[in-house]
């Protein structure tokens, strides 16, 4: 029998880049576009769902990063889409290894770029969904964290296990609808709040952590940029909506992700040295129940169950933006 | 230059004369003292390697995958629940071709929790695709970390190697030991060189997903590497006996040469057997050192003439109720045609001492099956009689 033999375990990656985001008006927007990256280092054609904002956070960060970056990711959705052998959607150098581990594959390759005399020129960005980050890869991103290495970690935040159709996580929010916490005679969903990981990422004493949202690209792409600049480790958790997995339209990413925002369901906000700061304060505050209405997977609350996020929510906001506006 | 060394110290001094760039490892017993020898040769400036003291085996190995796919030379080192906890990304090391050397010191698995040596922990992880290597002594735990490297690194191989030296007895222990030069080293075991590594002037994907169109290739070509190892460690161990005028082969025969009898064992017991087949006639030792791939011709060839094989094994397979080489030695002996009984001999397990009269006792059921008396099959050495 002949063997089909000298199959590469590895992927090349072409280098046939488009020009994109050019058509964008704000200027803000465009003077960062001079400083990011005008290639697509996320080739298109990966086979993530229409209005995936996971892959725009991938896209973007990368648009941030640049092609000096050695990328390490985890089993999950994103691995998937992207890397069918013998096809690849990086245009970088990427790493898959397992689904706990990013942050160690990370440790490694850093320590081999030092090794090896190249650290200076050549950037390492782990990436991690909520599951591989907030639960399974949470050991390995302490100790990656906690021993100092020079690294950005992005934890793309949708908010369950969706690769394996829709789990809870320790990130998904109250009252959420999952396979594994779906309502019923006896349940409302998810009864646990989101695990608070950037807090506990800035627990390791670390220069720089930073929350983000993918319908803010540009406070997004800063942040990522800021990180990689930083020496030293830098946690980045960037929520990023699920079409099927949250239940919404795919033309709805962005308006989900910015109601988020607004409604103060996610706040986005930096820590550098230990100095926290808000980046974005929304001029309104819109009731969680907007949010809520548009996903699927909250349909089922109650307005008890609302109120309860609402509360939780508001408290919050008094912490973090004092008594602010109101809606 | 001939020291007197711990064979924790001699796999050190190893990793020193191996130029490794990259070590990830986390402390357990009876591995501890290797990683506080190599922490103290970094810390001394003597080995200029990145030294990454992470939180647990499972990121020791990951952290070795990532350093491996960069370009790094890479090491490691763990023992028993460790290597166990490393299961899972071992596989993976394995079939993504990365050449990451790591010595296990042999030690029992829980439960009951034992800090012990014998074998099962290694045994456990036989088809993870990784070489493996038993040594005997501390002089063949230091060449064999030299050899690993030159093994994995061969592009016709791509594999990792793990080398095995039993806990305590050889980690602990102390033994006059050659260390070879640092220049002659180099000249046998060039720079790691790999042929595409993760680096951004040239990008490549690693860790691809294998779909049911592609995974089956990819076994296959691990499979087809496994096979050019077997060739590559003679070749390698040749050269290095020519270089430094010692060799191991692949397996080491003791005793008589036209035995009836032939034991096999794996690692340091082999020195006890020795002793006992001294005082001997008919009996014949056969010291298996590469256990994976396994040189199953070099073994057949080895069993010659024999009536009776009794393997001395410090490990089980639990559900088969014998050592898990036994059952690959009788395979074996189907597939080359030797018409002789094998027999299983379970010793050692947790560190429970193997006394000569075990090996004695053991070659007293051999002889009694060789005469064509009824034996058991498989019999535990030295086990605490129980009351029927």
């Amino acid at each position: 029998m002949k063997v089909v033999a000298d199959i590469p375990s590895y992927v090349k990656c072409r280098h046939t880049c488009e020009a994109s985001l050019s058509a964008s008006r704000c200027f803000r927007f465009r003077q960062l576009l001079k400083e990011v990256s005008d290639e697509e280092l996320f080739a298109s054609g990966h086979r993530a769902c229409s209005g995936c904002a996971c892959a725009l956070a991938i896209r973007l960060a990368l648009k941030a990063a640049g092609r000096n970056v050695i990328v390490t990711q985890p089993t999950g959705c994103m691995e998937v889409v992207s890397t069918p052998y013998p096809e690849t959607a990086w245009r970088v150098p990427w790493i898959h290894v397992a689904f706990e581990n990013s942050a160690a594959v990370a440790s490694g390759v850093e320590a081999a770029l030092k090794a090896l005399g190249k650290k200076d020129r050549v950037k390492v960005l782990a990436f991690g969904g909520d599951g591989g980050t907030v639960d399974i890869g949470f050991q390995a991103l302490s100790g990656a964290l906690e021993r100092g290495h020079d690294f950005v970690y992005i934890c793309y935040d949708n908010e369950a296990y969706m690769n394996t159709g829709i789990q809870r996580s320790g990130s998904t929010p109250y009252g959420a609808a999952t396979t594994t916490s779906p309502p019923g005679r006896e349940s409302f969903g998810n009864r646990t709040f989101k695990k608070d990981m950037p807090r506990i990422a800035a627990a390791h004493g670390i220069p720089y952590v930073a929350t983000a949202s993918v319908a803010f690209p540009l406070d997004y792409m800063e942040k990522v940029k800021k990180a990689l600049s930083i020496r030293g480790p830098a946690y980045i958790h960037v929520h990023a909506s699920c079409t099927p997995g949250w239940g919404i339209r795919e033309e709805k990413s962005i308006e989900v992700l910015r109601l988020a925002v607004d409604s103060g369901m996610w706040i986005l906000y930096e820590v550098e040295h230990g100095r926290e700061r808000v980046t974005y304060k929304p001029a309104m505050k819109r009731p969680v129940e907007e949010y809520l209405r548009l996903q699927k997977r909250f349909k089922h609350l109650t307005d008890e169950h609302i109120a309860v996020l609402q509360q939780y929510v508001d408290e919050r906001w008094k912490e973090v933006f004092g008594e602010g506006p109101s809606p | 230059m001939r020291e007197m060394l711990h064979g924790s110290k001699a796999v050190a001094k190893a990793v020193k004369l191996c130029d490794v760039d990259v070590v990830a490892a986390y402390p357990i017993t009876p591995q501890t003292p290797i990683v506080e020898y190599i922490a103290q040769m970094v810390a001394d400036g003597e080995l200029r390697a990145e030294y990454i003291m992470v939180e647990s085996e499972h990121t020791a190995m990951s952290a070795c995958i990532g350093a491996s796919a960069t370009g790094a030379r890479t090491f490691t080192a763990t023992s028993s629940q460790g290597l166990a906890y490393m299961h899972e990304v071992l596989w993976i090391a394995s079939g993504m071709r990365l050449p990451i050397v790591m010595v296990n010191a042999n030690r029992a698995l829980s439960a009951p929790i034992n800090i012990w040596n014998d074998q099962s922990d290694s045994m456990a992880e036989r088809d993870s695709g990784w070489v493996q290597i038993y040594v005997e002594t501390n002089q063949e735990a230091l060449d064999s970390v030299i050899q690993a490297y030159r093994i994995a690194e061969d592009r016709e191989v791509l594999l990792p190697v793990m080398v095995c030296m039993d806990g305590f007895v050889l980690t602990h222990t102390m033994e006059p030991v050659d260390v070879p030069p640092k220049e002659e080293v180099d000249r046998f075991l060039p720079p790691f060189e790999p042929e595409v590594k993760l680096d951004p002037e040239e990008p490549v994907t690693m860790g691809a997903l294998g779909e049911p169109q592609w995974y089956m290739e990819f076994r296959k070509q691990q499979d087809v590497a496994m096979e050019r190892a077997l060739h590559k460690v003679k070749e390698v161990d040749a050269e290095f006996s020519r270089v430094f005028g010692r060799g191991y082969g692949v397996l080491e025969e003791y005793g008589d040469d036209d035995a009836e009898v032939v034991l096999l064992t794996l690692g340091s017991l082999a020195g006890t057997i020795k002793d006992v087949v001294d005082g001997q006639e008919n009996v014949r030792l056969v010291r298996l050192r590469l256990f994976r791939p396994l040189p199953e011709e070099d073994i057949a060839e080895a069993l010659r003439g024999a009536s009776v094989v009794g393997v001395l094994e410090k490990d089980i397979a639990l559900g088969l109720g014998e050592g898990a080489l036994c059952t690959e030695v009788k395979k074996l002996c189907y597939d080359y045609g030797i018409d002789a009984r094998v027999l299983s001999f379970v010793c050692g397990l947790g560190g429970r001492d193997v006394r000569m009269e075990d090996v004695e006792h053991a070659i007293q059921v051999c002889r009694q099956a060789a005469r064509g008396e009824k034996v058991n099959r498989t019999t535990w050495l030295g086990l605490r009689e129980v009351a029927p």
